[in-house]
């Protein structure tokens, strides 16, 4: 498999606007992390025929960006901040919260991230890439369960609005 | 009294619920229209400009802007513009602002920026977690091609400028100048070594500037007002305004625009409204988490680059100040840095990649009472490995300044809690030596 007509008109138009093809490889990565939910061994492989490079390549750079997950997350994403201004106001309680809420679910996967560079908000987190804060334990369900339940309309796992071009 | 001079955030302010729309850009705050008078004064004008206006890069390094252009070596073509917006400097919070909330400033100041460098091809590298600010960020970029502001022979003046807005995908060190050159090349964002400098090679091997989004947002505005007006704004070297983000305990954290030369307690008092809870303060970091510490002391000096460097060994950085009350222990706050240094090292000079794990290890045995008295001795001798003698400026054994940031915390710890650590670890230990001796002789007992 390859990249559709589709995907390789997108992937064409990416990477026409770049002096030197390989610096699509982001992009193109954020591409194929769309359409599969997460950077599967057939996505790298998509992104390095296409840009010429070898999957090794492809690879070696997608996995020093904690944006790629390179295993199957779900659908929603959970980043929750504990840096410096979230570990003051409570950003570890909160993380700890949400991951027994959903050590066990398969499509809420909740993470630990660095400052997300929203910290009026701490303790903050985001969903699929939109911010959320200041959030206790109890609120942050209550909003996950909203996007589980589609009545807030999630971005695609890479951070995308449903639909967009960008 | 305390008050903020709104320049890059004045607009945003004044329409919250739609400064990031063209219409509403072109309609209430002249966007665009400052390129005209760009494009009259001439490329070298501008550069002269905005060298009057003593502006600084407002990303960390507060290096000269007019005198970063100034250095693209005569004649040698293509150049590439490129915007940092990046933004992964802990507590800082500013341009994620700017770019959400006012893009069509931040691609005016593209425009004019890449004119007068002569670029014909220019980049927004934005952070990748910034969901909403790519979508409007792009949008504003959308709109400026549909109305002839991007692309060729800009307003039939015969130059040609395409814009691309490039997302990154979670790193820290991609913010890094020559990290984010290689990171916008398609590979990992390790940091290069300099010289060469990006004005000489940078991207694609070729003259680059790299700015700061608030640095590129501010130019339109020196343009419309002149370097004169900008420079009349600040204290000494340190001219106009920064947006300073504060965070932690204070009653209201957020972004506030002031004139340099302002004293730490006006901001955090005045504007952001002091302490919450009636607690006292215990230290705050005044620049980002690359940062030395200061203490409650040094609340009455003045936001100076150049004083905070050489009067209080630490820096303004990327203008981020976390308060930290009381009931906070300092060597927690250390830890977490540490486990961020330690996450975000890119592994490229050994003395950082080895030492930023080491310093969060040991870090992790104090702050959860296994530790030895010798320890922050112990910690500060991995970081002489990492930033030779200890002191600011700080001299480095690594390409960037990921390596000496590891140890900004560890030397603040030394330099305002030595006494209190100590004690703390000697307690620790006595404690443990202990309970060493119960289960000994309950041992024996057995």
């Amino acid at each position: 498999m390859s990249f559709s007509a589709t995907e390789r008109r997108r992937a064409e138009h990416i990477t026409a606007q770049y002096p030197q093809s390989r610096s699509a490889t982001l992009p193109l990565l954020h591409m194929v992390q769309d359409r599969d939910g997460w950077v599967s061994p057939q996505g790298i492989e998509d992104v390095a025929e296409f840009l010429g490079l070898t999957p090794a390549i492809v690879l070696g750079t997608c996995s020093f960006y904690t944006m790629f997950k390179t295993a199957p997350v779900g659908r929603l994403v959970v980043s929750v901040c504990t840096n410096i201004a979230c570990l003051v106001n409570g950003g570890p309680d909160l993380f700890e919260h949400l991951r027994r809420e959903y050590a066990h679910s398969d499509d809420v996967y909740v993470e630990e991230v660095e400052c997300l560079a929203a910290c009026d908000l701490a303790p903050v987190l985001q969903v699929n890439y939109e911010f959320h804060g200041p959030l206790t334990g109890e609120t942050a369900v209550a909003l996950i369960e909203r996007y589980r339940a589609g009545e807030l309309k999630a971005r695609t796992i890479s951070g995308t609005r449903q639909g967009s071009d960008h | 009294m305390a008050h903020e001079t709104p320049v890059v955030t004045k607009f945003l302010r004044e329409r919250p619920d739609d400064s990031w729309q063209f219409e509403t850009a072109r309609a209430f705050n002249a966007a665009y229209t400052r390129i005209e008078k760009a494009f009259s004064m001439g490329a070298e004008a501008i550069v002269e400009e905005v060298q009057k206006s003593g502006l600084r890069g407002k990303g960390g390094a507060g290096f000269g802007t007019g005198q970063k252009w100034s250095f693209l070596p005569k004649g040698v073509f293509p150049r590439y513009l490129c915007v940092n917006g990046d933004e992964g400097e802990p507590a800082t919070f500013k341009d994620h602002m700017l770019v959400e909330r006012d893009p069509h400033q931040l691609v005016e100041g593209v425009i004019i920026t890449a004119y007068a460098i002569q670029a014909n091809h220019a980049f927004i590298y934005l952070r990748g977690e910034f969901g909403l600010g790519t979508e409007r960020l792009q949008q504003a970029i959308d709109d400026a091609y549909t109305h002839g502001f991007l692309g060729k022979n800009i307003g039939g003046s015969g130059f040609d400028l395409e814009l691309v807005l490039h997302r990154g995908a979670g790193c820290y060190i991609a913010g890094d100048e020559t990290g984010l050159l290689s990171s916008l090349e398609g590979e990992r964002a390790m940091p290069r070594i300099k010289p060469p400098f990006p004005a000489a090679q940078g991207l694609y091997a070729a003259p680059t500037v790299v700015n700061n989004v608030e640095t590129i947002s501010t130019i339109p505005h020196i343009i419309a007002h002149g370097g004169d007006w900008y420079a009349g704004m600040g204290v000494n070297r340190s001219t106009g305004t920064r947006i300073f983000s504060v965070s932690g305990h204070v009653q209201r954290p957020g972004n506030y625009e002031i004139e340099l030369g302002m004293t730490f307690r006006d901001l955090i008092e005045g504007l952001a409204g002091g302490m919450r809870d009636d607690r006292r303060m215990k230290f705050f970091i005044p620049g980002g988490a690359s940062a030395p510490w200061l203490l409650p002391e040094h609340l009455d000096s003045p936001l100076d680059m150049d004083y905070a460097g050489a009067e209080l060994r630490t820096m303004l950085g990327s203008g981020a100040i976390t308060v930290f009350d009381e009931t906070v222990d300092p060597l927690l706050v250390s830890w977490r840095l540490a486990k961020f240094y330690a996450h975000e090292s890119c592994g490229k000079c050994t003395p950082c990649r080895e030492g930023s794990s080491w310093i969060e290890k040991v870090l992790y045995r104090m702050v959860n009472g296994r530790g030895r008295p010798e320890d922050l001795d112990l910690l500060l001798s991995f970081g002489n490995n990492i930033v030779p003698g200890l002191n600011a400026p700080f001299a480095q054994t690594t390409i960037c300044a990921l390596g000496p940031s590891t140890m900004s915390h560890v030397v603040s710890l030394d330099r305002w809690f030595r006494e209190e650590i100590i004690e703390r670890l000697e307690r620790d230990t006595a404690r443990r030596r202990s309970l060493e001796i119960v289960s000994v002789s309950a041992g024996a007992g057995s």
